[in-house]
């Protein structure tokens, strides 16, 4: 038989019964459209975490000062400040995975400005602070490394600072005493909203890392060193890097613990993009298990309609059909109600999406590739579950199949 | 003129269960071309049994079936559905048609399944079986449109679509009142004079007497094998019931 008349044969037999028809493609539909929906929803959660990982600072390293010992005894993480500028200078010079590094001074107290006062903490950065953090000044600039030589008395305020301390009026240009000290105010940061700790990040000040440290925290010492690796796939070989950089500025032997530790978030984000992976793998097998379903249902139907059209069978194999050709007819059936299922199920899906997207505050972004694997799963559910009933309607022997009623 | 079939000791042994039943136990026969050949028997005397095999819709447990000269004891299941096809045409007592199918599908169905392309046009070849049974003004008439009479003729018009050597009539007329019966018989007499073999199964006496040649069964064996003396012609018949139908 020739492939035209089946595929034609097998329309037929779909259009007969059309209300059937629907019904028996109302499943996969279902099907289709759940599990797009779903992974669509599930890469939309995915991509926000992402974008709010991101917003931490990209491919940012933290070396903090590690515990120090005495006689044995553990101080704990941070008892001892060993970093200094000899360090920082160090590292700028040293390594080569590094695209960006910034001291950070800690400090904090009364600020009075504006005629205002605030209580704030300030932060001694170098100029590519704002590099690693990915933080933008809107009005007036950030200081530069001549600045920050020059140990000059400026500072850039945080969004919630600046709103405090000059309600009504910008601040840039403007005069605030830090705890007494007089700074320049040179520009304004961006809002940023919170931290990954749920603090804010908007609520401090950022002055260069000599000035405060001389200023203001009255050591030399500084509390950490952020920076930020070439690239995401460099974290690893940067962090190593800079841990033997700073082995060899501690004088630190081979065999004796660090004076320091390293951490980057890349801990963070793959546990977080882990987890949403696993819901999206969640949420796409629990959609898949419909799509299963409907693939019974449509099993069902067939069953159904073999033993319906059993007499139908008995004709064609009386007038010379062989048993391949009914067996092909009905799986083409089944092939075709599946993958019309399929194809209304996308058309489902996006319009889902497109509603998600415009009227909700779910996020769903559509992923070529799941709506072409599932438009092949929903045809291979068509082959798998039509192949039974397909099989059944070919093994019918002629003479029985004629006698049916 | 060879014979179209050629059938020796054929035996047909049903088993159900523990019980068997001999529905054939050795029939001999041959039918040449162009026979108009009426098997008569009541029922359970192996009748459609051996309409059966001699159409290749069942294989006998025993003895030889040559059809053209090919042993068909040799053929595979596909063969089987090769020679359905290309070789005979059936008309069945239940007319089956493919329902909610209109007349030209139905006949058109055959050459679906022709693999060897002897048909170039199918939609014409139906029409024109159509024509041949005198429907041309039905065929977009589906099964439940049409009469019982009218039902069997695109039943036959299905069988003869495929130029087939032989037609298997099984009861053909047996759901159909007298006068419809005369016009479907009128149709099997015009076909045969056009050369093709009609094998008819039949137990009423009246009807096989439109045949050329009657066997007669009994038990799973031919008891009686004879040509029609007294011939009936529906076209004659037909005629006289008009006449009838008119006082």
């Amino acid at each position: 038989m020739k492939w035209n008349n089946i595929i034609k044969v097998a329309f037929k037999g779909i259009m007969k019964a059309r209300m059937r028809s629907l019904l028996t493609t109302l499943g996969i539909i279902i099907g289709v459209a759940a599990v797009i929906v779903m992974v669509s929803i599930g890469e939309g959660a995915q991509a926000d975490i992402e974008d709010q990982i991101r917003s931490l600072g990209s491919n940012m390293i933290i070396i903090f000062p590690g515990s120090s010992r005495s006689g044995g005894v553990h101080r704990g993480s941070g008892s001892f400040n060993r970093f200094t500028m000899e360090d920082v200078e160090l590292l700028q010079k040293e390594a080569t995975q590094i695209k960006a590094l910034s001291p950070i001074v800690r400090s904090g107290g009364q600020v009075i400005g504006g005629g205002q006062n605030w209580n704030t903490s300030i932060y001694g950065v170098a100029p590519e602070y704002t590099t690693i953090r990915e933080w933008k000044v809107v009005t007036g600039e950030f200081f530069t490394d001549k600045e920050v030589r020059s140990r000059a008395k400026v500072a850039v305020l945080g969004k919630e600072v600046a709103k405090n301390l000059f309600p009504n009026q910008n601040p840039v240009s403007e005069n605030i005493r830090i705890r007494n000290v007089p700074f320049k105010v040179i520009g304004v940061l961006d809002e940023k909203g919170q931290n990954a700790t749920g603090g804010s990040n908007d609520d401090l000040i950022l002055a260069p890392s000599s000035t405060v440290l001389n200023r203001l925290s009255g050591g030399r010492h500084i509390h950490y060193i952020y920076a930020s690796a070439v690239s995401v796939e460099k974290i690893g070989a940067a962090q190593e890097e800079l841990a033997s950089i700073m082995r060899k500025a501690h004088k630190i032997k081979p065999g004796e613990d660090d004076d320091f530790q390293i951490r980057n978030q890349s801990e963070i984000t793959e546990a977080a993009s882990e987890s949403s992976k696993v819901m999206t793998l969640l949420l796409g097998a629990v959609a898949g298990v419909s799509l299963i379903v409907g693939g019974i249902g449509i099993m069902n139907i067939m069953l159904v309609s073999v033993t319906e059209r059993t007499r139908e069978i008995g004709i064609r194999l009386s007038i010379g059909a062989r048993s391949s050709d009914i067996l092909i007819q009905f799986l083409i059936e089944a092939i075709v109600l599946s993958l019309v299922g399929g194809l209304i199920g996308i058309f489902v899906s996006l319009a889902v999406i497109y509603v998600l997207n415009e009227f909700s505050d779910l996020r769903a972004i559509i992923n070529p590739t799941i709506i072409f694997v599932s438009f092949l799963f929903a045809g291979a559910v068509g082959v798998f579950f039509g192949f039974y009933p397909a099989r059944k309607a070919a093994s019918l022997n002629p003479i029985d199949a004629l006698r049916y009623e | 003129m060879k014979n179209v079939i050629r059938v020796n000791n054929l035996h047909k042994i049903f088993t159900m269960g523990e019980v068997k039943v001999n529905a054939l136990r050795g029939v001999d026969l041959e039918i040449n071309y162009g026979e108009f050949l009426a098997v008569m028997g009541s029922s359970g005397s192996g009748k459609s049994t051996l309409m059966n095999l001699l159409g290749c819709l069942d294989q006998p447990t025993d003895g030889s079936y040559f059809l053209d000269d090919v042993d068909t004891s040799k053929l595979a299941k596909n063969d089987f559905a090769d020679i359905r096809n290309q070789k005979i045409g059936f008309v069945f007592q239940g007319f089956n048609l493919l329902p909610r199918t209109n007349a030209l599908d139905n006949v058109e169905l055959p050459l679906l399944y022709d693999r060897h392309n002897r048909i170039q046009n199918s939609h014409e070849s139906a029409l024109q079986a159509l024509e041949t049974v005198g429907l041309s003004d039905r065929i977009h008439h589906e099964p439940n449109q049409l009469s019982g009479g009218q039902q069997q003729r695109v039943a036959i018009a299905r069988a003869l679509v495929n130029n087939p050597a032989i037609i298997l009539a099984d009861e053909p007329t047996g759901n159909l009142d007298s006068r419809t019966s005369i016009e479907v018989f009128e149709v099997f007499q015009a076909l045969n004079d056009s050369g093709i073999t009609i094998i008819l199964v039949t137990h009423e006496r009246d009807f096989a007497k439109f045949a050329k040649r009657i066997v007669e069964m009994k038990d799973g064996v031919i008891i009686k094998d004879y040509l029609v003396k007294d011939r009936l012609f529906a076209s004659d018949l037909k005629n006289n019931h008009s006449d009838q139908d008119d006082l």
